[in-house]
């Protein structure tokens, strides 16, 4: 395993120059990302049209592969439905924990392929994961009618 | 004893041979383990006492009248009485075994703690790790009590003057760390001692981070609760200490209740038993007391004060080596430290930092090291944190060094 698997250039890049950073304001559901272990955290705000995000930023401090991940999510995600993220965040989270796993991601998941190396290093899958996890939440509160939530620990664990 | 003389020079590379962790690898690499202050590594000594002892030795202690029962009960009380020498408790009665420092903390919350009320107060330190914060914060929600914290400045190092001005009649308990786990700080005990005691309040001192460095003696430090765990002290993890002055431990109520902590049991009430079984409910972790005790007999026959002097000298290079390397900012530099460095590096996240280490064979921390309060003061997410052992060596320090250069490569 090289570490240059983990920290490819389209990471570091994402990392240096996050793509649709910022908030949204107005909008129409939003959330508190937290990951106590590392004190990553990022807050996700989101325009929604129907069960399409028409448009979504994050903002947040953390470590290059949470920025990282963040970042590609926002461009993966916008345009797209409720069922085609749940989509794209089940292949995300498999590819993520798939350790041991040598083939290539499906190549459906695009740039976050970029990500894959992540499977390698167990203690770090969190601080990729946490992004899908807030997404996750904010859609789902969404349609809770709940406005704005915030997810802890156990939200962001991938176990 | 057979501590060995002070002539002869250190020889680091014969006590890394007792430790069969560091001729492992890791990722490929040579293991430079720079974790001590989070668990620290077992010698030889101390697995084949637990190995022994589970061959040969275990039964459940205090109540078989067969001999194997009686050989445990020995080993387990033959424990209790090294931690005593260890620490120069004045008596046996004052040595408990808990699951570890944070167990020990949390026994003096929920039993001394009952007799706290709305109108007492809480002294502890802004450098506290959680389990010597937490456990307060619970007790003051139960009674009504007040917390106070202490403030430090930007060196890592305890504002005295604050802290006296924060003491007054109402506070009950002092409780702080010897050593910072986070900053390596070694803080003004004896000066806080007297002070707390200078308005009426006990003392409780958090160990962990110093058993294992320097020598601690309860008839000279004048607290009057003290706690450690053993896995910090080359120990097995499952097993720490509290001493207590026996004097306050007769007048707490007891905590967990259970066998081995009872003297009879009926219905219609229960009598408790002698100290220090009354605060040992349930089968105690055995195997984990004899490790201990293999622990401290190891350590003795290194020089705790000649394993200091090296970690010591260790700190001072690696300090002078983080200096050196661009962007690199030391979180916490008191004039007094432990062989502890946190640090951050200007553009890598600590956990980036953490990971490019690994992959270079170089264990450290990384993240809030369970001091989240510490890491909101210097305005950091994370650090990373390096802590040396009795074992540390001169390599390990270039690994690291190298390892970071790496990082800088790798982020540019």
């Amino acid at each position: 395993m090289d570490l240059k698997d983990l920290y490819r250039d389209i990471i570091l890049d994402h990392n240096r120059h996050p793509k649709n950073f910022g908030q949204l304001d107005p909008c129409d559901s939003t959330t508190h990302g937290n990951n106590p272990l590392c004190g990553d955290r990022l807050t996700l705000t989101l325009r929604l049209e129907g069960d399409r995000v028409s448009d979504i930023r994050f903002e947040g401090k953390g470590c290059a592969i949470s920025i990282a991940s963040a970042s590609l999510m926002t461009e993966a995600v916008k345009g797209k439905d409720d069922l085609a993220i749940k989509h794209l965040s089940d292949l995300v989270h498999h590819m993520l924990t798939a350790h041991g796993e040598t083939s290539a991601p499906p190549a459906e998941l695009g740039k976050l392929a970029a990500l894959a190396g992540v499977r390698e290093y167990p203690a770090r899958v969190k601080c990729a994961s946490l992004c899908w996890h807030a997404l996750d939440a904010a859609l789902k509160h969404r349609a809770n009618n709940l406005g704005e939530t915030a997810i802890g620990c156990a939200a962001v664990s991938t176990e | 004893m057979n501590a060995r003389p002070a002539e002869i020079p250190y020889d680091v590379a014969r006590i890394r041979a007792d430790f069969p962790v560091l001729s492992t690898t890791t990722r490929g690499k040579r293991l430079a383990f720079l974790d001590s202050a989070a668990s620290a590594q077992r010698p030889l000594a101390v697995i084949e006492a637990v190995d022994r002892y589970e061959r040969t030795s275990h039964a459940n202690v205090h109540r078989g009248v067969y001999q194997l029962s009686q050989k445990a009960t020995d080993a387990f009380e033959g424990a209790r009485e090294r931690v005593r020498r260890f620490i120069n408790a004045a008596s046996l009665k004052e040595v408990i075994f808990t699951r570890g420092a944070t167990e020990s903390i949390n026994l003096v919350a929920q039993s001394w703690g009952q007799r706290l009320g709305p109108s007492d107060e809480i002294l502890i330190t802004w450098m506290e790790h959680h389990a010597n914060i937490v456990p307060w914060q619970m007790l003051c929600e139960r009674t009504g009590a007040t917390l106070k914290v202490a403030p430090i400045n930007r060196r890592g190092e305890l504002d005295i003057e604050a802290f006296r001005a924060l003491l007054s009649p109402h506070t009950k308990l002092v409780a702080f760390t010897q050593v910072s786990n986070v900053l390596g700080t070694v803080l003004p005990i004896k000066d806080m001692i007297a002070a707390a005691r200078s308005v009426g309040a006990l003392t409780l001192l958090d160990g962990a981070q110093a058993v294992a460095h320097q020598r601690v003696d309860m008839q000279a430090l004048g607290c009057d609760f003290y706690v450690f765990s053993s896995h910090k002290l080359y120990g097995p993890t499952g097993i720490g200490v509290l001493w207590a002055r026996e004097a306050i431990l007769r007048e707490m109520p007891p905590w967990q209740g259970g066998g081995d902590m009872i003297l009879t049991v009926r219905f219609s009430g229960t009598t408790y038993n002698e100290l220090p079984y009354r605060f040992e409910a349930g089968t105690p972790n055995i195997s984990g007391a004899v490790g201990l005790a293999a622990a401290m007999d190891y350590l003795d026959s290194l020089g705790i004060e000649r394993a200091h002097t090296h970690e010591q000298r260790l700190l001072a290079l690696a300090t002078v080596a983080c200096h050196s390397i661009d962007g690199l900012q030391i979180i916490g530099e008191a004039k007094e430290k432990s062989g502890v460095i946190s640090f951050v590096v200007e553009g890598v996240h600590a956990h980036d930092l953490g990971t490019i280490l690994d992959d270079e064979g170089v264990a450290v921390r990384t993240g809030h090291h369970c001091a989240m309060p510490l890491m909101e003061f210097f305005g950091v997410p994370a650090t990373l944190r390096v802590s040396f052992g009795c074992y540390s060596n001169d390599e390990d320090i270039d690994q690291l060094v190298r390892a970071l250069g790496r990082a800088r490569e790798v982020f540019g």
